[in-house]
């Protein structure tokens, strides 16, 4: 898995000419990385100001006085630790079962032969591909009717339920780790199993206690894409969940904005709030997040 | 690497023979099969249930009149004349159309060539390269609504970064100038695609059998040449994926118009013309899947080949 994210690096010659041609190279790419970073830092300054210091100077200028005030103002007034909470409450779940579930089905259908196999991968994979939107209208009906006791879900529908999102965000993701899944599996020598199921191993410890634990280096990639995807999601939590107080963050941007008004140093640190989970996942589970995508466009 | 490598060919399955009509497979006990039947059994039902079921009910309800409030009696069918009244009378959808295909293209053209760019030059020993490729894939892990707030921070009127270093007299909005703002949006959607292009040429170039480009030198072609007469065509896998990935993303676009102004005035796309009928003005269920059809036929337009390419593979085997 891992060595996916780094070709071998070949100890080069000590020392390497500075070439003209190499300073051109690096300067091109800080200028281009200055430019990508450049959204991100501008919103991290407009969100650092007072609201009197750029209402008075505008944002294009130089700060009389940095703050964080922004943040924690944002922070109150938006609510978030609530919109967290209810994030945390969609997204911890699901990432889980679509794990738990996925790794099955790619368990089955990588160890052993059925006729369906590859029908079977397929129809996870092409779901996976689907736009929402051909799903989201009969969704969103199946949902109003299916009625639920309410420790289940307090709305006793699935609609404005987190679990009525987490049961989409498992169908629906699972595709594609099913997919990624599956590829890595194949990859495991078949006589481990076949080793295993003569000691008379059951199928399940098979797939608990000996190809899962193989697993380990992919399912850290996927639950780390997995996580910032389910974190991202906007659609479903917007259709799915109509009482504003019930959506997660990402869904609740939209209702954020007018609570916050035009006070554009409020929006950004509200913004790099929101922004903040998944930034934090990607410096520290890079590694993990960029061999998630390149083994998902792979075959194996 | 291992992704990218040929997988070891799988060889006669080791696992049971496939199951025969009428006889019991001997190699699995009782209890291993109801197991093995549940693990690859409920996630289908729940994939089936959620997933395709209600896309088939999409392809259904185009064929009919409703408002989505009141029970299925009624629903009245109606045969085609959703799809007769999207193609001729509603007036938000040609328009739509043609900003999706804008979209497309866009996205087809700008981040593609940008990302290509940056793995071709990232794809070498190259001090900071690590840090170059941080900087760039940032912007992926952001949300497309977040990327909209972020973005609506640069391109506002008033104080914005864009019109502040531009420093015209006259400030340009935008956002709010139905002629620009659908090209305003698409640089905020490219600013975070092209990361993710990158990422995957990066692995395509890595995946290239140096042995490949060191033969077409020999020959005596040049770095260019090399790159578009071998290095280019021997990516196929990953351009094929590089389209696919684009295609889907230009069809779900919609967060971010959404977050920006609900996918109005020049910002309209299809996926708002569904979902306005759920959460927004319109309540017609008959006609929003009309359209919801029209994007599965377009996305199963590349869905099918793509799935013959990576499946194909395994069918020969």
């Amino acid at each position: 898995m891992t060595a996916t994210l780094e070709r071998p690096s070949v100890p080069a010659k000590k020392t390497r000419p500075v070439t003209p041609a190499r300073i051109a190279l690096h300067v091109f790419l800080i200028l281009t990385c200055l430019m990508t970073l450049a959204p991100l830092l501008w919103a991290v300054y407009a969100s650092l100001r007072t609201y009197d210091d750029t209402s008075v100077n505008g944002y294009f200028s130089i700060a009389k006085s940095l703050t964080f005030d922004n943040f924690a103002k944002a922070w109150e007034i938006g609510d978030l630790p609530h919109f967290y909470w209810n994030t945390f409450l969609i997204t911890v779940p699901a990432l889980i079962i679509t794990l738990v579930l996925s790794s099955m089905v790619a368990f089955g259908v990588s160890r052993f032969s059925f006729k369906f196999n590859i029908a079977l991968l397929m129809l996870f994979t092409a779901g996976n591909l689907l736009p929402q939107q051909v799903i989201v209208t009969p969704l969103w009906r199946l949902y109003r009717l299916i009625e639920l006791p309410v420790w289940m879900s307090e709305s006793e529908s699935l609609i404005d339920s987190p679990l009525g999102v987490i049961l989409i965000h498992i169908a629906f993701q699972m595709g594609f780790c099913t997919f990624v899944l599956s590829n890595y599996m194949k990859t495991i020598p078949y006589e481990l199993t076949e080793a295993a199921r003569v000691d008379g191993a059951s199928v399940f410890r098979q797939y608990w206690q000996l190809t899962l634990p193989l697993c380990r280096p992919v399912l850290a990639a996927l639950a780390t894409l997995e996580f910032t995807w389910i974190y991202n999601d906007f659609l479903w939590a917007l259709v799915l969940i109509q009482d504003g107080d019930k959506m997660p963050v990402t869904s609740a941007l939209q209702n954020l904005k007018g609570t916050f008004f035009t006070d554009n140093n409020l929006i950004a640190a509200g913004s790099l709030l929101v922004a903040l989970p998944t930034l934090v996942v990607f410096f520290v589970l890079q590694r993990q997040f960029v061999g998630g995508l390149t083994l998902g466009s792979t075959k194996g | 690497m291992t992704a990218l490598q040929e997988k070891p060919k799988a060889v006669a399955p080791n696992g049971p023979p496939p199951r025969r009509r009428g006889k019991r497979a001997t190699a699995l006990a009782g209890t291993d099969k109801l197991v093995l039947a549940l693990m690859l059994g409920v996630p289908t039902v729940v994939h089936l249930l959620f997933v395709w079921i209600p896309t088939l009910g999409s392809v259904a309800l185009s064929f009919s009149e409703w408002n989505g409030i009141g029970g299925f009696e009624d629903i009245e069918w109606i045969g085609v004349g959703n799809y007769v009244e999207i193609f001729t009378e509603y007036p938000r959808f040609w328009p739509a159309v043609q900003h999706n295909l804008i979209w497309l293209l866009f996205l087809l053209v700008v981040p593609t060539s940008a990302g290509l760019l940056l793995a071709v030059l990232l794809d070498r020993e190259l001090r900071f390269s690590r840090i170059y490729q941080s900087a760039l894939y940032m912007p992926m892990v952001l949300s497309l609504a977040l990327v909209g707030f972020i973005w609506q921070l640069i391109y506002t009127p008033d104080g914005g970064l864009l019109n502040s270093v531009l420093g015209l007299d006259k400030p340009v909005d935008w956002i709010g100038d139905s002629d620009i703002n659908l090209y305003a949006v698409l640089v905020a959607a490219a600013w975070r695609h092209t990361g993710y292009i990158m990422l995957l040429y990066l692995a395509g170039l890595k995946s290239v059998d140096p042995a490949l480009k060191e033969a077409a030198a020999l020959d005596g072609a040049s770095a260019s040449q090399t790159f578009f007469r071998v290095t280019f065509p021997v990516m196929k896998p990953v351009n094929i994926v590089v389209a696919v990935v684009t295609v889907i993303e230009a069809l779900r676009a919609f967060d971010i118009v959404y977050v920006i102004n609900k996918g109005r005035n020049g910002l309209e796309l299809l996926s708002v013309l569904v979902t306005d009928n759920i959460i927004g003005e319109a309540s017609r269920i008959g006609r929003g899947s009309a359209v919801a059809v029209i994007l599965l036929t377009i996305s199963l337009g590349v869905i099918i080949p793509y799935l013959y390419q990576v499946f194909s593979k395994e069918n020969r085997t």
